[in-house]
């Protein structure tokens, strides 16, 4: 239990490079790219985690409760949202090519010219 | 070390970390069933649920911020905008 | 190099990656241990100093602001790269979006979809400017109140024609908007300057009590610009994505 989150982070991250390695088609790719994002995630989220604390919101609980690090939280929240807006950027540049191109395999992409 | 949490929303540290291992085990799974679907919309629902099973995880590490975001990013705003290119990337072929 | 050389050379790679990023991740303290002193020193001090009880958004919005100005500047591009990138070519053209319903091959949409869609617009909107006004108290804040708000604008789509959508978010104002919240954020920080203060100081008045609406300077105006600027930028993606699949077409000019 030491250290089995970081050993699930390392499979995701593996996972889906293989996934971008080995794939057909630029959605697919695109779509294992996600998943090795969501992979740095876990890892922040399970280096701030303290055993036995709550959520840093003292709402409702008294203020000096042990609570896990709100900074790597912090990092995770804008993360997500910001690189969801990347993915989109990255879908719109594979619309353009299959446009102009008419494929949408990676290894017949990289042979074309101009 | 620090001692734990007393409030009325603590649970025993070992059911949570019961739940945080079945979570992970989950994910991992989750995370190859993504990338070994081969058609793309099942691929995206499956991406789907692996947004929400994440979720389950951020909140299993005591992290209900990030939770919000992975549930409305992740399982909502991603899958319409990849059901939408891939709306257009078949229209193309016809 | 075949597929299945590929497939090969690359599980090697990925293997021996896997290999040093195991031995690294192994020198952390275990998970649970957490040493690090800035982490307790925040929580220590950071219902006193900016009376916010939400300490995530608090050092979000505060502490560590330089860093969402520059998140939120990359979510800004992005959203314009995308309304760039996909621009009509030349050779394509675009029907306009009033004859779709004449030869469209889809099926209407369905009532079902159609009612609850209509049901859920409204309270979606609440629930998008409830979490965005509550950073500094609860699990909330501008970037998922804002992409519930260019959720509720989905479902405006999905109860109706693209046509309706386009006349409750034309281009224009969305972009005014997305850039007024993008430049709100950036002004609040600047205005602290001519005070004789850092960049981002948090100067407004405090409020009373801790977790208050009206409560934590500016990190609860702060909050509510993000979520403006995320909501806009979503609606602006998918507003373009919605354009290229139902209304540009390939054809002769």
């Amino acid at each position: 239990m030491e250290y089995f989150p970081f050993v699930v982070v390392v499979w995701i991250l593996c996972v889906g490079l293989y996934g971008v390695v080995t794939s057909r088609h630029l959605v697919h790719q695109i779509i294992c790219l996600i998943v090795v994002q969501s992979s740095t995630y876990v890892l922040l989220l399970g280096v701030g985690y303290v055993t036995g604390a709550v959520a840093p919101y003292y709402f409702d609980v008294p203020v000096h409760t042990p609570a896990v690090d709100p900074v790597v939280q912090a990092l995770a929240l804008t993360d997500v949202v910001v690189e969801a807006a990347v993915t989109a950027l990255l879908l719109s540049f594979a619309i353009q090519a299959h446009k102009r191109f008419g494929t949408l395999d990676p290894q017949e992409l990289a042979s074309l010219k101009g | 070390m620090i001692a734990a949490a007393h409030t009325p929303y603590t649970v025993p540290i070992g059911f949570m970390d019961a739940l945080q291992v079945t979570i992970l085990i989950l994910v991992a799974a989750g995370a190859t069933a993504v990338v070994l679907t081969r058609r793309h919309v099942h691929q995206v629902l499956v991406l789907s649920v692996y947004g929400i099973l994440l979720a389950v995880l951020f909140l299993a590490f005591q992290a209900p911020d990030v939770t919000l975001s992975e549930l409305t990013v992740g399982a909502v705003a991603l899958p319409i905008i990849l059901l939408l290119t891939l709306a257009k990337v078949r229209k193309r072929e016809e | 190099m075949t597929p299945a050389q590929r497939r090969w050379v690359s599980a090697v790679g990925i293997a021996g990656l896997a290999a040093f990023y195991l031995w690294g991740l192994s020198g952390l303290p275990g998970f649970g241990d957490y040493p690090g002193p800035y982490g307790f020193i925040v929580l220590h001090l950071a219902v006193k100093q900016t009376f916010a009880t939400g300490i995530v958004s608090a050092v979000n919005f505060d502490y560590r602001g330089f860093d969402t100005v520059g998140e939120e500047f990359i979510l800004f591009a992005a959203a314009a790269g995308t309304g760039v990138v996909l621009r009509r070519l030349r050779g394509e053209r675009e029907r306009s979006a009033v004859d779709e319903a004449a030869d469209r091959d889809v099926p209407a949409t369905s009532d079902a979809v159609r009612m609850v869609a209509l049901l859920f617009t409204g309270p979606v909107m609440v629930v998008g400017w409830w979490l965005t006004s509550h950073a500094q108290a609860n699990p909330s804040g501008g970037f998922q109140g804002g992409v519930i708000l260019a959720t509720a604008f989905i479902l405006v789509y999905l109860s109706g024609e693209f046509v309706v959508l386009k006349r409750f978010s034309p281009v224009a104002l969305t972009e005014a908007v997305e850039a007024a919240g993008a430049g709100g954020f950036a002004a609040i920080g600047v205005a602290a300057v001519p005070m004789g203060l850092a960049y981002l100081t948090n100067y407004l008045p405090k409020g009373q009590f801790a977790g208050a609406v009206s409560s934590s300077g500016t990190i609860a105006l702060i909050s509510f610009f993000v979520g403006l600027e995320v909501g806009a930028a979503f609606i602006l993606i998918i507003g373009e994505l919605l354009e290229q699949t139902l209304l540009i077409r390939q054809g002769d000019r």
